[in-house]
């Protein structure tokens, strides 16, 4: 948890994520390209934790930034022949701020469901123009074409996705170093307050509306550099970037995860995106079925996510020691 | 002298249903003032207006001399205007030091800082653990505020206020919902407010009002009826008939 009270430093659990990761890497080489998809997907469900699971913005069109962020990268490459990654990472960062600066200003206005369907409302609009604007965007059948130029000049995307890996890992950090920074600040404790009781925050000077803004822009930032990455490892964007599946399939991932507590994100895309990847192996037409069982009985038996669940587990072996894990 | 919360006129109507007649109202620097009033008399909707929840259909507000009467409420509180909630308006999963930390963070201007850990910020958690102390809460600073009893939450209420070193402070009702015997505490609380902090309280426990006003005004259906002394009123016959002889705990 943020906040005055808490510890900021960094416990050793927290190291366990990158362990894992690497540990993937040297073990697993056939699997980079999933692997790859699913630090993406973190990242991605780092951005969505930060305005849900800590400013309490609900929503059901942060796709509208992943897929303007993947189409800027995509197009940038395919059509001008800007294919520096740093760059494109850039101008993706660039884009999804604008768009969640202009949008933020506008639908922030409003709350719950009425925020609800403004979100999936810019999300599908911009699904129809990517589906119309065939000459920039390739249309239904996806922008093809886009080539990559060696990250500083050095390291090439090679065939087997370790370099694509090794990007999306280093670049998840950096993304990861800055939300955890940004949600143990005044700063976070402040969104919290906002989640927590907005009338109070009000009454207490903050000018609410404008916060929200602000932090609505930073996770569309993310969300843009997250499409990016993910235009830039499969060297191809399509239609699927954007609109209600992705966003949906997002926040199915947080909630499996457990929102509002950082590592959700981390778990969450892990779950769904290998039991997507193996369900789809073995029930190729039957697959959302399983993620639906899924989603079903963590919703159901584990309030607070996988890692609400684990949560309980721990205080249930060790009660002795409770006192230091409400404290955390 | 200046009064430093003024209203002119002010007059608030829904439709045909009028709640707020012309009121003209003074808060003196450091006064303790109440504000008592039958059921439906327009004491929470004076309040709103104050705080900029709700704005007036015509009439002035005046903070300090200035004219606030179309700032946000946001603006209200950066000028000076404190207000606790009737039915408590908390942090209610964050700890009771969180909550205060919350309202000074605000007033220093760090709230948008993102950097530095909050905790590492030690002037804001300093400040809100000397208030807590002071208000008798200090045991309390990291319970989170829903495992608090509720009169214990009323206090945080206050302490909330009090971080925001407001010159104007609203109590709405700061006793309500509180058990008798905890009451006391409240008002030992409210005893011990810096004198230099005016105070509009607005309270059905008219003992609680005799022993704390040295001014008191009385609504009745949006207009002010009288202002006093509480001999003053307490003698009203007025105030007698359409108040305190209705009410059963005069």
């Amino acid at each position: 948890m943020s906040g005055y009270t808490s510890d900021p430093r960094i416990r050793w659990t927290e190291w366990l994520p990158w362990l894992a990761a690497l540990a993937f890497f040297f073990t697993l080489p056939e699997y980079l390209s999933l692997g790859a998809r699913i630090l993406i997907y973190i990242l991605f469900a780092l951005s969505l934790d930060l305005i849900l699971g800590y400013a309490g913005i609900i929503t059901l069109g942060h796709s509208a930034f992943f897929g303007l962020g993947a189409y800027t990268a995509g197009v940038l490459s395919a059509k001008y022949g800007l294919t520096d990654p740093f760059l494109q990472l850039l101008a993706a960062a660039a884009s999804a701020a604008l768009l969640g600066l202009a949008t933020g200003a506008v639908i922030l206005r409003t709350k719950a469901l009425t925020l609800l369907m403004l979100t999936l409302a810019i999300t599908s609009i911009l699904l129809e123009v990517a589906n119309k604007a065939t000459w920039l965007t390739g249309g239904a059948d996806g922008l093809s074409g886009v080539t990559m130029a060696p990250i500083l000049g050095l390291f090439k995307f090679d065939l087997f996705g370790k370099t694509a890996f090794i990007y999306c890992l280093i670049a998840l950090f950096i993304g990861w170093l800055f939300v955890r920074r940004l949600i143990y600040s005044p700063f976070g404790a402040m969104l919290t307050g906002i989640r927590e009781n907005t009338v109070r925050m009000h009454a207490v000077g903050a000018p609410v509306y404008w916060r929200l803004v602000l932090v609505y822009t930073i996770s569309a930032t993310m969300a843009g550099i997250a499409g990016a990455l993910l235009t830039q490892v499969n060297q191809f964007v399509g239609l699927n970037v954007l609109g209600l599946e992705p966003s949906g399939d997002l926040l199915v991932m947080l909630i499996l995860g457990g929102v509002g507590r950082l590592y959700g994100a981390f778990v969450g895309p892990v779950v769904y995106l290998v039991a997507q990847d193996y369900l789809a192996k073995q029930y190729p037409e039957y697959w959302y079925f399983g993620i639906g069982v899924l989603l079903i009985v963590v919703v159901l038996f584990a309030r607070g996510g996988i890692l609400g669940l684990v949560d309980r587990w721990l205080a249930f072996l060790r009660p002795r020691s409770s006192a230091r894990a409400s404290a955390r | 002298m200046a009064s430093v919360l003024e209203t002119q006129k002010l007059c608030k109507s829904f439709g045909a249903l009028t709640v707020a007649e012309n009121i003209d109202f003074r808060l003196e620097p450091g006064a303790r003032h109440a504000l008592i009033g039958p059921n439906g008399a327009g004491k929470t909707t004076f309040v709103n207006m104050l705080t900029g929840r709700i704005a007036p259909s015509s009439g002035r507000i005046l903070l300090g001399g200035e004219d606030i009467t179309k700032a946000h409420q946001a603006a209200r509180v950066r000028r000076g205007l404190g207000r606790t909630f009737q039915v408590t308006t908390l942090f209610r999963s964050l700890p009771v030091l969180d909550n205060v930390a919350l309202a000074i963070a605000e007033r220093h201007g760090v709230a948008v800082r993102m950097w530095k850990p909050a905790s590492k910020h030690s002037a804001i958690a300093d400040e809100a653990m000397q208030l807590l102390a002071t208000l008798g809460l200090a045991d309390d600073a990291r319970t989170p505020v829903h495992d608090l009893p509720y009169g214990r939450q009323r206090l945080v209420e206050i302490a909330i206020a009090l971080g925001l070193k407001p010159k104007v402070l609203l109590l709405d009702e700061p006793a309500a919902g509180v058990p008798s015997q905890d009451s006391g505490r409240i008002l030992e609380v409210l005893g011990t407010l810096p004198g230099g902090i005016a105070i509009l309280i607005i309270e059905h426990d008219m003992d609680l009002v005799f022993r704390f006003a040295q001014r008191i005004t009385v609504l009745v259906q949006g207009q002010v009826l009288v202002e006093g002394t509480p001999e003053q009123i307490a003698a009203d016959r007025r105030v007698r008939a359409v108040y305190l002889g209705e009410a059963t705990h005069a």
